[in-house]
């Protein structure tokens, strides 16, 4: 059993955290969800649509875990702090996954207006978990603002290239004093235990997860990738070597006749 | 006349979100709901008493699927 995450101190026994987007069936979300393990789930904040058949809602409660808002869509400090204040309004949590999007062709991160939007929501005691480029400056200027927790990502959101800077993550993982949580670009559960021995204390994972041929399978595959990481990164890995190093013993070998 | 999640839409005069809500058939103790009346939030305690003046622009917002 390894050590729980602890969020604006909230212990969380799960280190992965799933995106509810893309999943086709509301099914098919909720078994995601048992076989994920996850606790925090995100949900996006859209006008209501009262022909609307069940809800994200439902199966969130239904299934025992908390519902964490995002601000997704938001081009804007603005409107992402309005779409939190929206969020906290109706779902009663003043936790929100802080996302201010800069450019619609690859959703990265708008860094002075996330900034801002940051700062304006932990003075309206928010706790705020900013999606954020692998920045590391940027990344201690969230944590400095207040947020509690940075969510770098690994690559563009829902493109499934995994880690594209390993050095950027961990020159972050090295400098935080708050979670690190990768958020975006895991494809499957290689990158998830990846992100883990870097360091990285969570994963956030939708796209891999609700867009993969098997959902179930895949939420259980990288739950179990991202426990795998976290294993290996407390057992501590052997150092990489040019060359080759034997682990038969070198003595006692029988000598055979011509 | 009002707009409602950018819909024109007719309401009496001094109807309160509240009764916005039930003519849209929402029921106003449904958890996961917000209000906002031209860009700011309507506190949810507020619903019964807070009027709708003609031309406003109300968001009605619930969370759905997200990454």
């Amino acid at each position: 059993m390894t050590r729980p995450l602890v969020i604006a101190g909230r212990e969380l026994r799960s280190r992965l955290l799933l995106g509810t987007g893309g999943f086709t069936r509301l099914q098919a979300l909720a078994d995601a969800i048992d076989a994920s393990g996850a606790e925090l789930v995100t949900v996006a904040m859209r006008r209501l649509d009262p022909s609307a058949d069940g809800s994200v809602l439902d199966v969130i409660a239904d299934r025992g875990v908390e519902a964490l808002p995002n601000t997704a869509g938001c081009f804007t400090a603005r409107d992402a702090v309005r779409t939190a204040r929206l969020a906290r309004e109706a779902l009663g949590t003043h936790w929100v996954k802080l996302e201010v999007i800069g450019d619609e062709r690859t959703l990265l991160p708008d860094a002075p207006e996330l900034l801002a939007a940051a700062e304006e929501l932990v003075d309206d005691g928010f706790v705020v978990l900013p999606y954020t480029n692998d920045d590391p400056v940027l990344a201690r200027r969230l944590q400095d603002a207040g947020c509690a927790a940075v969510m770098p990502l690994g690559s563009p959101i829902g493109s499934g290239m995994g880690i594209a800077n390993q050095a950027n993550l961990t020159l972050i993982v090295e400098q935080a004093g708050v979670p690190v949580i990768l958020d975006a670009g895991v494809g499957t559960a290689s990158d998830a235990a990846l992100a883990m021995e870097l360091g990285c204390d969570a994963v956030l994972c939708a796209s891999a997860i609700s867009r993969a041929l098997d959902p179930v399978a895949m939420a259980r595959a990288i739950g179990l990738g991202v426990e795998a990481g976290v294993l290996a990164r407390g057992a501590g890995r052997i150092e990489r070597r040019t060359h080759a190093r034997a682990s038969s013993p070198l003595e006692g070998m029988p000598e055979f006749a011509e | 006349m009002i707009f409602v999640n950018g819909e024109p839409y007719d309401v009496p005069d001094h109807a309160t979100i509240s009764e916005l809500l039930a003519g849209l058939n929402i029921d106003p103790e449904a958890p996961g709901i917000a209000v906002a009346v031209d860009s700011e939030i309507a506190a949810r305690g507020a619903w019964t008493r807070h009027e709708v003046r003609d031309g406003a622009r109300v968001e009605i917002v619930t969370a759905t699927q997200g990454g």
